[in-house]
């Protein structure tokens, strides 16, 4: 089951997730990527049905960016995220998105910020989150092992607990996970935790 | 499980002697897991009008956007604030538009109306309304608010008494419910200030 899981650091945060994209017993592929760069500032780590997810993060990523077009500026991390959860209340009693969301992002006003917002657009601001089969382990970790303004290494010492109590504890744990940070500087992928990796294509 | 318990949730609203006391607890939850200890349930219409929404969260989210929506052109076109039994009457009304497909919420509101009179109400997911002299209650809890309320209340408290009993009565009628608690927050209403206060009771 797929694993989402993030903190705020000092003055980042920091969003990991699993990358095995399964269909029922059958693995497809074990390098899926499921944290998207919403923008420069910004980090959408998404769980839940694979054509959803995929879906409405993309619709999410194409209007942040016509808003920073239209309007000149980019959103908050906030704005962000009401407005995320304001598209999968709308569409809640219609055709409901099955995601849950863990959204990252830095602001220079206000500093690293985590947004829980699960698939029936209940949205809170945290400081540690995770959602799946795997945040029963990474939430206890969290909960013993978090405290406010850690490190980068500090943090990504904890997610590597997380990950090591998931593999470990997880009946169907994920092999392979990709960690992704936001901070002043920016959203990018910081490192991947592979302990099975895809056999390269034979060449034809 | 009922969709009004997936979220947890406990509400209790008392009249003093010119001023009332709103509670909620502070526990966000999913099913069985705890997500956040700090969840804001009570909202802000006006200076003299408080709103408690109980029930599942993101209902609750987008019925209070919406009310406040509604208050803000109220506003505007009347040039000055609703009375609390207005604010009663747009909050059911607004309920019952989604009779065959409702909000999973109960509200509750207190207020202080004219010439400084408290008003408590609260009413079911379809906008019945229920007004009380003494108290009402809400929420995975409300049977052992109900009783804890019965027990405790007096008429005409003062404003720091209102406080003692309202508190008393929500942590020890939290302890009793799995889906509740986690502290809580009182607001105490008088005509001349607001008083916020946090509760720390059994963190479980």
């Amino acid at each position: 089951m797929e694993c989402v899981f993030g903190l705020v650091g000092h003055d980042f945060a920091v969003v990991a997730a699993d990358t095995s994209a399964v269909h029922s017993i059958l693995v497809h592929k074990s390098n899926e990527d499921k944290i998207m760069i919403l923008d420069s500032h910004k980090l959408i780590a998404a769980s839940g049905e694979s054509g959803d997810r995929v879906q409405f993060t993309e619709y999410i990523q194409k209007n942040v960016a016509l808003y920073q077009f239209r309007n000149g500026i980019p959103l908050t991390t906030a704005a962000a995220a009401n407005f995320t959860r304001g598209e999968l209340a709308t569409a809640l009693r219609k055709n409901p998105y099955f995601v849950n969301i863990l959204l990252a992002g830095y602001d220079k006003e206000t500093g690293p910020s985590l947004y829980y917002i699960d698939y029936i657009a209940t949205l809170h601001k945290v400081d540690k989150g995770a959602f799946g089969y795997g945040s029963y382990f990474s939430l206890a970790m969290m909960d013993r092992h978090y405290h406010s303004g850690m490190t980068v290494e500090e943090a990504i010492d904890l997610v590597d607990k997380c990950i090591m109590e998931i593999r470990s504890r997880l009946v169907v744990a994920p092999p392979n996970f990709v960690i992704k940070i936001v901070d002043k500087d920016g959203a990018r992928e910081y490192a991947w935790r592979e302990s099975v990796k895809d056999a390269a294509v034979a060449s034809a | 499980m009922s969709i009004f318990e997936y979220n947890g949730s406990a509400l209790v609203a008392m009249v003093g002697k010119n001023c009332f006391a709103i509670a909620s607890d502070r526990r966000l939850g999913v099913q069985l897991q705890t997500i956040a200890t700090d969840f804001q349930r009570i909202s802000k219409i006006h200076d003299r009008l408080f709103l408690g929404l109980s029930g599942l969260a993101t209902d609750a989210q987008t019925l209070y956007q919406r009310l406040v929506f509604r208050h803000k052109l109220y506003q505007l076109r009347e040039e000055r604030d609703m009375k609390p039994e207005t604010f009663a009457n747009l909050v059911s009304a607004i309920l019952y538009e989604k009779r065959f497909g409702p909000y999973f919420c109960q509200p509750v509101i207190a207020g202080l109306g004219d010439e400084n009179k408290p008003f408590i109400c609260t009413m079911d997911s379809i906008g019945a309304k229920e007004l009380a002299k003494d108290f009402v209650v809400a929420g995975t809890a409300s049977e052992s608010l109900y009783g804890a309320c019965e027990s405790m209340f007096k008429d005409d408290m003062e404003p720091e008494e209102l406080f003692e009993t309202v508190s008393q009565a929500l942590l020890s009628s939290v302890d009793r419910d799995c889906l509740s608690g986690w502290g809580g927050h009182v607001y105490v209403v008088t005509p001349t200030e607001v008083k916020e206060r946090i509760l720390k009771g059994r963190m479980d």
